[in-house]
Parts: structure tokens; sequence; C-alpha cells
């Protein structure tokens, strides 16, 4: 039962039924092909036949004009003892044989003039059976009737040769055929029954389950690779979705504290109208705050999702940078730092104007905040370079500050990660996240350097080929 | 306090108290500022019930007279019988979405400017809003000092100044066809950015502009700046234009923004 049933699923599957029509295919053109030969074969030996019983015909047609009757009975008596001879029968109007080598023909078979086939006897050699022979019949004046005729046994002999060992090919073709193509097939199915047990797997929550890949870069192989691939995109959005959830409840849930703690303390304890303003005030700053963490962090997810993909435009960075480094060229100043924009435009990429400022202003605005200079008093410099290399845009953002460790440098993109020593400043801990997140929805790489002293982050995005026309720059919308 | 309402409360004020540390100083005059004085007719398209009648509530605080929609073929009744100056219309509606209400009304041929108010937030969200015809765009959850700057900027656009080429507050002026700002005939030297930034505020005399509006309108950035970088922006126009004139003509408003008037006037 088992067995019937594992053949059927064996027919029903895109292998076999594939090497089960090229075998059909193929047995047809072998078929047609053997056929054709042999039926050639067949007509050259006819045809061989023919010529020969037409040159005796007229051979013996000149000898019985030249010598009448009795010249022709010597001539075919000579003929019939002859090796290798042909058939040859004389017989006179009445059927009498009168000369030749055949015996046992039908009576009637002499009345017809023309070309037949016929199975004979030879009277001459009773050791050799009969055959079939290609005869020809002529009419002679005295009504004398001649038979020349040729043994085509060969012809059947060709045929056997050529049609059974065609034939026995053709069994073993198709068996061999059908015996590969289940072994084929079971070497598939093998490997697509791994497949499907690893997907269930998948299905069933073991998110880190791999298909397994061969090495020999079959098409197998390669369905396998990008299925991985896929997996280990679904696994890493899989990690991030838990992530934040995981965040939401810890640093959600902190200043939720905070503020519910707040509002009662004010129920418990506010006496003046004065008081009711001050808690009042710092719940709408707290919630101000918790809107802005829940923006920041519902705007990583969408982006991670790759949503805004839609929204993906030519834009030059260029004209970001330098407008992101104006809108902070005052703040610095007031931090006592000096913002020092190198940036060689137009640089054409393709992306989301929104999201790429959000990201720069990110990356300034933690310059700003960590890139101050330790001395009181001292000027810091914040240095953002961008320019295009080869095929690449390459976007820089440089402080003299702290800097981050070596080993922390991975640490810090993730979400609400923040390093102790800047636990003191403002912050959610969410901007890096979001730098790292619109990089990779543009395609990019980012990379946190050491600036000896401070952070380098350098972003490298693909460039978009230069537009025709450089058109007005949204920035300096007219107002 | 020079100035005294005409109003009995205004909103942004009411909203946002004056609080801060005693020593700070600002130019500005401290919080007792909304707009200028100015009705107008609104309809609030929106199905969740308290929320419709907090901002009924508060825009009738600010002088302002409001009609309620719950549902979007309601609103677009409403809408279509005219005489409103702003419509305020959520993006999930039952029986009518907003945009599709902007659209038909856009399709009638009514212009009455729309803000959309949007819980979405998706990263393009904004452009489809603008692209199906709304005005303004303004993402929930939101200050209500936020939604009413827009929703005035909005009935005032093309007010007053808005077509001028010199616009003009007390003794201060600025030329935009020849990029010249002089206060009381003394010429003051702007960077561009300082020039636009001061373009708008004058545009919008009298008006209370938020600072996402002026990062909106004169940096053209949609995104959150962390900081409060345009603090740092106005209070440098501010010492370049009002610093050893008087009276002060650009303030703060606590809790909303900035707005350029004479309150001598």
């Amino acid at each position: 039962m088992s067995f019937v049933t594992s053949l059927g699923r064996l027919v029903r599957t895109t292998a076999f039924k594939l090497i089960a029509a090229y075998l059909l295919v193929f047995a047809v053109f072998a078929g047609s092909l053997i056929g054709y030969l042999g039926w050639h074969t067949q007509r050259l030996v006819t045809r061989q036949a023919s010529e020969a019983i037409q040159a005796d015909t007229d051979f013996m047609k000149s000898q019985f004009e030249r010598g009448g009757i009795s010249r022709l009975v010597q001539v075919v008596n000579r003929r019939s003892r002859a090796p290798d001879a042909g058939l040859l029968l004389l017989t006179s109007f009445n059927g009498e044989p009168l000369a030749g080598n055949v015996l046992n023909l039908p009576l009637n078979f002499l009345s017809q003039e023309g070309w037949q086939e016929i199975d004979y006897l030879r009277s001459d050699e009773a050791v050799r059976p009969g055959g079939r022979a290609l005869v020809h019949v002529i009419y002679l004046p005295g009504e004398f009737r001649l038979l020349i005729g040729r043994d085509v046994v060969e012809r059947e002999e060709l045929r056997k040769i050529i049609i059974g060992p065609a034939v026995w090919g053709l069994v073993l073709l198709v068996v061999l055929g059908v015996a590969g193509g289940i072994f084929v097939t079971r070497r598939v199915l093998k490997r697509i029954d791994q497949m499907t047990a690893t997907s269930e797997s998948i299905m069933a929550g073991n998110l880190s389950g791999r298909l397994a890949v061969a090495g020999t870069g079959d098409e197998f192989d390669r369905l396998a690779l990008s299925l991985n691939a896929m997996l280990e995109r679904i696994e890493a959005l899989m990690t991030g979705l838990k992530q934040v959830s995981d965040n939401i409840a810890h640093d959600l849930k902190t200043p939720l504290t905070r503020l519910r703690n707040r509002a009662e303390d004010a129920l418990r304890t506010a006496r003046t109208d004065e008081d009711w303003r001050l808690a009042t005030e710092q719940t709408i700053d707290e919630s101000d705050g918790l809107i802005r963490t829940f923006d920041a962090l519902l705007m990583i997810a969408r982006v991670e999702a790759g949503q805004g993909q839609s929204a993906m435009q030519p834009l030059d960075l260029a004209e970001t940078a330098t407008g992101v480094a104006e809108l902070y060229e005052p703040l610095a100043d007031e931090q006592g730092l000096d913002i020092e924009a190198t940036i060689d435009g137009p640089l054409m990429v393709r992306g989301v104007r929104e999201l790429l400022g959000q990201a720069l202003s990110n990356l300034v605005d933690n310059a700003i905040k960590y890139g101050a200079p330790d001395v009181p008093g001292g000027r810091g410099r914040i240095a953002i370079s961008a320019g295009r290399d080869g095929e690449t845009v390459r976007l820089v953002v440089a402080d003299g500050g702290a800097g981050i460790p070596p080993e922390e440098r991975t640490h810090v993109l993730q979400r609400f990660v923040r390093l102790e020593k800047s636990r003191t400043q403002p912050g959610s801990g969410l901007g890096l996240s979001l730098v790292a997140a619109v990089v990779h929805l543009h395609g990019g790489t980012m990379r946190l350097e050491d600036n000896a002293p401070g952070l380098r982050v350098v972003i490298e995005l693909p460039a978009e080929a230069e537009p025709a026309d450089l058109q007005l720059s949204s920035g300096d919308a007219a107002l | 306090m020079p100035y005294i309402m005409s109003k009995p409360t205004c909103a942004a004020d009411s909203l946002r108290p004056p609080l801060r540390p005693a020593g700070v100083a600002d130019a500005s005059t401290d919080g007792a500022f909304c707009s200028e004085d100015f009705t107008m007719r609104l309809l609030i398209v929106e199905d969740d019930r308290s929320a419709a009648d907090y901002l009924r509530k508060a825009f009738r605080e600010a002088g302002h007279i409001v009609d309620l929609a719950g549902d979007g073929e309601e609103g677009l009744a409403l809408a279509l019988d005219g005489g409103y100056d702003v419509l305020v219309v959520d993006r999930m509606l039952p029986r009518r979405d907003g945009l599709s209400l902007i659209t038909e009304l856009r399709g009638r041929g009514d212009a009455t400017p729309v803000l959309i108010l949007s819980a979405l937030g998706q990263v393009d969200d904004r452009v489809t809003g603008l692209r199906a015809g709304g005005d303004d765009y303004l993402p929930k959850p939101y200050a209500f000092s936020e939604l009413l700057a827009r929703v005035e900027a909005l009935a005032r656009r093309g007010g007053p100044q808005a077509a001028d080429t010199l616009y003009r507050v007390a003794d201060l002026e600025l030329d935009r066809l020849a990029h010249r700002v002089t206060r009381g005939g003394q010429e003051i030297v702007l960077q561009p950015r300082e020039f636009r930034l001061l373009e708008y505020l004058m545009r919008h005399a009298g008006q209370v502009v938020t600072r996402t509006m002026l990062l909106e309108n004169v940096w053209d950035y949609h995104f959150d700046p962390q900081t409060n970088v345009i603090d740092v922006h106005v209070s440098r126009l501010r010492s370049k234009i009002d610093k050893g004139f008087d009276p002060p003509l650009l303030h703060t408003v606590r809790g909303a923004g900035y707005v350029v008037r004479d309150i001598a006037r």
C-alpha cells in the first residue's frame, strides 16, 4: 500500500512527468528513424532485384528472337544450373514446364503477365529451402511463358537485422528511462521533502532553521540560498518586532509610571493653583516626550519594514546636508561648537528627503550633544563632509567628543541603547537606530569610526545618475 | 502687561500658562498672546465625540464659531452648504473617509482650505493627504496650540499681506523684491535664511506661528529636529531686528510659537 502511494507520489512529480514526456518523444523519434532506415533498405534491395530481372528479361528476349524456343530452353537450362542463379521457369501455353529451376508454383500464377512477389521452392536444390522472390512473367510468341525472378531473402534478413535489435533497443530505452526517471525523481523528491520539512519546522516557530545547501550550485541550491536569505530577513524583522515590544514594555512603561506618579502626587499634595499648574505642565511635558519616543519607534519600525520605498525619488543629498548644517549652526554655536561643512554637490541619490533629513539631523544633534568640548569656554568642532566616490555618495559626520568605544559600536545602533555617560543628556536612545534603519532602507552602509578623539559616522549610499537639468532645489522653495 | 485681550480667554494661553524660572530673560512679553482678534467659522469633521467636543470648546474659547460633523457624508453636506473659513477633517471617518470627502469637495469646485488630521503617520501620509486636495496636514496627537495656529494661518491665507511686495509692521519694513530690511529707516543686514524667516513671520503678522510651521515653510523640512533649533534662529533674528529698537516686535508665545506684532498699535 505504501509502495503504491509512494509510487503514485513519484509519478505525480514534475520531474517524473518531464522524464516521461522526454522518453515518449525520444521513443517516437527513434522508432521513426529506424522505420525510415528499414523502409529505404528494403526499397534499395527490391530495386536492385528488379534491375537484375529486367536485364535478364532483355537477355532472354534477345535469345528467343535469335534462336527461337529451342535456344531459349538451352539458355534457361544453362542459367538455371549456374551458381547464384536467379529464378527461371519456362512453360508452354498450358503451364507445362520446359526448363527452369522453380517448383511448387500456384497453377494460375503464370496466367498473368507482370511483376509479382511469390513464395517458391527450387527444383534443383532440395536442401535450400524456398523463399520469397520478386518475379517477372512475360509471354513470348507461341504462348510460351517465361518467369524470371530474384530471391529477396536478403531483404527479409536485413529487415530482421534492423527491426529486431531496434525493438529491443527501444524496450531497453523505455525501461532504463523509467528507472532513471524514478531514480532522479526520488532524489528530487528527497530534497523537496527536506525543504518541506524545514519549512514546516520554521512555520512551527523555529525561525532559526535554514534549508540545507548541498554545495553543488544546482537550481535547488540557488532556491535554498534565496529562501535562506528571505528567512534571514524574516528572522531579523521578527527579532526587531520582539525587541520593539520588549523595549515598549521597558522604556515606555518607565515614563508612563513617572507620569502617573506625578498625577497621583499632585492629587495628594497640590494645594494652590500654582501647584496644579506645575503638575499639569509637567504632565504635558512628560506626555510630549512619550509621544516623541512613540513616533520615533513607529518610524523605525516602518522604515525597517521597508515602508516609504514608494516615496523614493531622486534628490540632492548635498542640498539636504547643507540645509541641516545650516539649521543646526546657530545651536551648535551656542553650545561652543563650530560646524564645518565640506559639501561637494550635487550629490544625487534616490531616497526619501524627510527620512534622510531626519537621519542627518539625528547625527548632527548627537554630535552637538556629545561632541561638546570638555573644557568650559573651549571651542569644539563638528565636521560634516559629503562627496561622491565613484558609484557611492559618502557622508561623514565627525565630532571631537568622547566617542564610542569599539566594543559598543554595534550595540548603540539598537533601540533604546544609551551609553552610561550619555544618560545625563535628554534623549530616547532611538536616534542612531533610526539612522541605521534609514540607511538600510536606502541600500547604503553605515560605519561608526574613531575620530581620535570623538565619533565619526560614515554613511555610504548608492549614487543616482546625474540629472540632465538641475531643478530648483526644494529647500529654496519660494515663499 | 501692556496688551489687553479683547476676548475673554486665549486658548494658547490657557493651555500653557507662563511657567519659567525666575531670572530667565526673554525679549518676548510673557505668554499672554494669541493671534490678533478675528473670528473664523470652522467645520470640524471628526467621529470621536470627545475629541470633537474638546476641539469645539477650545476653538470657541479662542473666539471662533464651530460646527461639528460626526461622519464623512454629514461633513460633506455641511461643507457644501458653504460659509466656512476652514475645514478640519479627520482622515479616518465612518461612511466616507476624509480623503474622499476632500476629493469630492474639490471636484465640485469648492476651494475652502482643509486641514487634515491623521493618526496614520506613515512616511508618505502627508503627501497623500496634500495630493488629495488638503492644504495642511497635522498628525495625531497634536498640541491644540499647533492646530489653532495652523487653522488661523489657513483662514488668513491670501490675507492682506500675501501678495504685497512690501511687508510693514510698525517701523519694521521688509522689501521682498529688493531683499532689504529696514527698521526706523535703518538698514538691517540679514542672512538669506533669516530673511526668509522674517518674511514668513511678517506675512503672518499678528498670527501665532509655531516652530513646526517655521520648519516646514521656511526650511521645507517635515521631520522632527529633536532639539528646538528654531529657537536659536529666532533669537538671532530677534537680536538683529529688535535689539536697540522699541517696542519689541518679535514675541515668543509660550507653549505655542512666535508672533510678529506691534503691540503698541
